[in-house]
């Protein structure tokens, strides 16, 4: 091969990704890069938005108790969202994956199905059946006289976490389903030749084996609940805001655009470290399952 | 009497029958194979015993006692599994233990009986390796120690060495025996793998289709296969058509240029099975040309064309001289190396 040749062999794969790579740059990294900056930024009622270099956004994100309430709240619904996908997900790919061949796909649809539906249009269903006196399930409840008062749903945690769960869900049962299809089919019959129960089964030899599909599940379940936006704001509105509807109120509401830009970066930094190190310590623990 | 016991045991998948009259008796301590292709009912019946699966008909007894009545978790079976199963979140010494676990032995004699097992298997040091960093046929001993360490009544084999290479499956044969002989546990392994059938069993049960061929010694299956089927499942055998002539006055068995005398009880159109390595070169005898000549070192394998159809004969590498190719031939074999049965003329 000549020299020229080499060489231009050399420069195809950069030539080659060269679009992607300029999509990815100009639409996500140079943006992201702005926001950061533009969170250093100053900003008045009247003067606007001043390009100068100060640290007063994270100073009043680290001081004002406001904001760690936000961040506080936010993290405390993405975890419990986890916990109940987790807890409802893992059973459901289980039994899932034991179905035979027709029901199985049948459920596999059912379970993906409302991936296919807008998590807006999911999000108001539920407002239709918990939201206030007019919520459907409330109005039956009350017309039967099971409960007094409506059940609390709309700007409650409890509505955000169960509507988020519901959204969520599916990532959950595929993460497991996929760490179910890795067992060995024969692995639960070898068990039980040696004596033990179903339940010993399923705790001893299912469970350790489809912990990392949890945990990576739980990583996916909780990363987009912390950033999600439209449920948050459709079941908390502005009276329950997590960082997400914050920076949002921030950016269109305040028009304080570096506050709000801190509060999203600070959600990205955040969630970024707690992703890439929980995922590391999933990969160390789990070192001999994964291979 | 025997110790385990299949009584007509069928299974049926929907209309499909897997297993038909299955009957079979084993003694304590015998290594028996269930040898057929794939699809024959040998691990479904396997599984039978194992209790994964419910006979449609007849029954198990170990011992006398109904085994379908027991759950599979109280059988008390060893099974090696051909995908191995092994626990991959435990250690070999684990995995080992897991049984005994579940009997609740005590720690201290689970540990000792875990190394004991382990050295059996020939993996003494390997007692904190995870499987998935042993090679197969290191895993596939830390089966056979986890199937063994829980003294299982019977020991069942789910075609174990498949997965192995040709040098290391041959050495795990021995070892298997040899372990087998010195613990003494009553030994089923399904296989459709002949040379491990012969060089493991005290009898072989060969199956085709669902239904028992032949149960017999090595010897016998080999010797005297009981259909066209075993015989050429079994090793590679020639089939010649033949005829018995009742009416000459000593009876005659003929088929072509070749005749002995007619054995008793058959009468008209018949196959004459013959081994490879039982026919000779002579003067007499069936004509024939070798097409091919194949030299492989301790013997050669002769492709003949024959007057009754294509032949192979195998001859010891003795140092004799060995005919051409081309060249044109007669094969003969003494009547007791052959087996003869009626022939359907269509």
């Amino acid at each position: 091969m000549s020299m020229a040749a080499e060489e231009r062999s050399a420069r195809a794969p950069w030539a080659l990704t060269a679009p992607a790579l300029m999509l990815f740059v100009g639409v996500l990294l140079i943006p992201l890069a702005m926001t950061v900056m533009l969170s250093f930024h100053d900003w008045g009622q009247y003067k606007g938005i001043e390009p100068v270099f100060i640290l007063k956004n994270w100073h009043e994100i680290a001081t004002d108790p406001y904001y760690a309430e936000m961040f506080w709240r936010t993290f405390r619904i993405a975890i419990l969202t986890t916990l109940l996908t987790a807890l409802l997900g893992a059973p459901e790919a289980y039994i899932l994956n034991r179905m035979s061949g027709r029901w199985k796909s049948f459920f596999l649809l059912v379970i993906l199905g409302p991936l296919l539906i807008s998590v807006v249009a999911r999000t108001l269903g539920w407002a239709l059946l918990f939201g206030g006196n007019n919520g459907l399930v409330n109005k039956l409840l009350m017309s039967l006289g099971a409960i007094r008062s409506p059940i609390p749903f709309m700007f409650t945690e409890t509505g955000m976490v169960v509507a988020l769960a519901h959204v969520m869900m599916p990532f959950m049962v595929l993460s497991v389903w996929a760490a179910l299809q890795r067992l060995d089919p024969q692995i639960e019959n070898a068990a039980m030749s040696l004596g033990a129960s179903p339940a010993t089964i399923i705790r001893r030899i299912i469970m350790p084996q489809i912990m990392p599909g949890v945990l990576s599940g739980a990583i996916i379940v909780f990363s987009l609940s912390a950033s999600a936006f439209a449920t948050p704001a459709i079941i908390g509105g502005r009276r329950l805001k997590v960082a997400a509807t914050l920076a949002y109120d921030e950016f269109l509401n305040t028009l304080n655009w570096p506050l709000g830009a801190a509060v999203a970066t600070l959600l990205l930094v955040a969630l970024v470290l707690i992703v890439v190190g929980s995922n590391a310590l999933i990969e160390r623990r789990y070192a001999e399952v994964f291979r | 009497m025997a110790y385990l016991e299949l009584d007509r045991v069928a299974k049926q998948f929907g209309a499909q029958t897997v297993v038909d009259d299955f009957s079979l008796s084993v003694g304590k301590g015998e290594f028996i194979s269930f040898l057929g292709p794939s699809g024959c009912g040998k691990t479904t019946t396997l599984q039978m015993i194992a209790g994964f699966l419910d006979p449609t008909r007849g029954a198990i007894r170990l011992e006398g006692k109904d085994l379908t009545a027991v759950h599979p978790a109280k059988r008390g079976l060893g099974i090696v599994f051909q995908s191995y199963a092994l626990f991959p979140h435990m250690t070999a010494a684990e995995n080992v233990a897991f049984g005994l676990e579940m009997r609740n032995v005590s720690r201290n004699e689970r540990t000792e009986r875990v190394r004991a097992a382990l050295a059996m298997v020939g993996l003494a040091g390997y007692e904190d390796r995870h499987p998935r960093r042993m090679s197969g046929g290191q895993q596939q001993r830390v089966a056979l120690a986890r199937a063994l360490v829980i003294k299982p009544s019977v020991l069942l084999l789910d075609e174990p060495l498949s997965n192995l290479d040709a040098k290391l499956r041959e050495e795990m044969q021995i070892e298997l025996r040899q372990i087998q002989r010195t613990i003494g546990t009553t030994t089923i392994l399904v296989t459709h793998d002949q040379n491990e059938a012969m060089s493991l069993s005290d009898r072989i049960v060969v199956m085709s289709q669902g239904k028992i061929e032949q149960i017999g010694t090595p010897q016998e299956t080999y010797e005297k296969p009981a259909s066209a089927f075993v015989s050429q499942f079994l090793g590679k055998t020639n089939d010649f058509a033949a005829m018995i002539d009742r009416t000459a006055a000593a009876a005659k068995l003929v088929a072509g240029s070749w005749s002995a005398p007619a054995p008793a009880g058959l009468n008209g159109a018949v196959t004459v099975s013959v081994r490879p390595e039982r026919i000779g070169f002579g003067d007499a005898g069936l004509t024939a040309k070798i097409v091919t000549r194949i030299f492989q070192g301790n013997h050669w394998l002769f492709q003949c064309e024959s007057e009754c159809g294509p032949a192979i004969v195998i001859r010891q590498n003795d140092g004799q001289a060995q005919p051409a190719e081309g060249e044109a031939v007669r094969l003969s074999w003494r009547p007791e190396d052959m087996s003869v049965r009626a022939r359907a003329v269509a």
